[in-house]
């Protein structure tokens, strides 16, 4: 297979249309291991206060590293539009990197985003110079105005956060697909290979996924499978899928029959 | 010849915390036991770009945030 099908955020082009997360890992040692098997290029990280009692204590990038994966700095834990620029900031100023992955949430519970605030933060962000790849609700409209205000990817949620419920509604995904300028993932709820693949097969340029795989029994195992899926879901877009029909149609010659 | 140290009291990552007067934030990061170049420093709600943490000094009262990337989705 030939490595020609690559996509492009922010004028940045990459190969692997799998985004991972790194958190919910039992160790680094696994979670560097499931990037591996992953193919993915670019990996989402948190911005936490350094332990300031055990400074030796390990860190992420002693595992992975920043030179080789791109970090997408995000904003989880973040319910308000003032505490996620300021965590971007920071960021920016820890990886010197202005791709990032914006979300202002709405509530612990669904953890669900908070569209107006999520909508006020991607214009300041967007006008300090900033890249944001927004998590967002799975509204065509709201993806329209997000990527007026600035985003350069919309993502829109398939089902809750760490919630392995799969895409939930197809449609507005396949819509917002169709009315997006810019690139399109579906950021949450995958659970399984099959829901990474159903994404990729309505037309979006990726997935991001952190759960799915740390929490797998085999996280290793379940990355290689989301980065099959993920090809074999963007194959079958790119093949085109045949027309549904209501009854069956014989695949084999009904001349000559015996 | 001895010289008395005056401490100044900040806030660090939501905790009390003590330095000698005349400290940068650099030395602050140093004295924690921490790579200056893996992490980022706030200080009073504004950054501290890493290419001035030699040049700006702590002052009575600072409230401080050091951060840096750990595992998250």
């Amino acid at each position: 297979m030939t490595n020609t099908d690559t996509w492009t955020v922010a004028g940045r082009t990459f190969t692997s249309r799998l985004i991972v997360g790194t958190g919910k890992y039992k160790d680094f040692e696994q979670n560097a291991a499931a990037l591996v098997a992953s193919g993915a290029e670019i990996i989402t990280v948190a911005v936490r206060r350094v332990n300031v009692s055990d400074p030796n204590a390990p860190m992420l990038t002693d595992f992975i590293d920043p030179k080789k994966y791109t970090y997408l700095p995000n904003t989880a834990g973040c319910f308000t539009a003032e505490d996620a620029i300021r965590t971007l900031r920071l960021a920016r100023e820890a990886g010197g990197w202005d791709l990032v992955k914006l979300e202002v949430l709405g509530e612990a519970k669904t953890l669900y985003p908070d569209m107006r605030k999520t909508l006020r933060a991607t214009e300041v962000l967007a006008n300090e110079g900033f890249l944001p790849m927004v998590y967002c609700v799975d509204d065509p409209i709201a993806a329209k105005q997000l990527e007026e205000a600035g985003a350069v990817a919309v993502m829109p949620l398939g089902a809750p956060i760490g919630s392995g419920l799969g895409i939930q509604n197809r449609v507005t995904i396949r819509l917002i697909v169709e009315g997006a300028n810019v690139p399109v993932l579906v950021d949450a709820g995958v659970g399984t290979a099959s829901d990474a693949a159903v994404g990729m097969e309505l037309g979006c340029d990726g997935i991001l996924m952190n759960t799915a795989i740390a929490e797998a029994k085999d996280p290793v195992r379940m990355a290689r499978a989301m980065q099959l899926a993920v090809e074999g879901g963007r194959e079958a877009y790119l093949a085109g899928r045949m027309g549904r029909r209501m009854y069956a149609d014989p695949s084999s010659p009904l001349a000559g029959l015996i | 010849m001895t010289q008395t140290i005056t401490l100044i009291a900040l806030t660090l990552n939501g905790e009390p915390h003590r330095i000698a007067e005349g400290s940068s934030v650099a030395d602050l990061v140093r004295d924690i036991g921490l790579n200056p170049k893996k992490v980022a420093v706030e200080r009073n709600l504004e950054i501290v770009p890493r290419s001035t943490l030699t040049a700006v000094m702590l002052a009575d009262g600072d409230i401080l945030e050091i951060v840096h990337f750990v595992g998250g989705g």
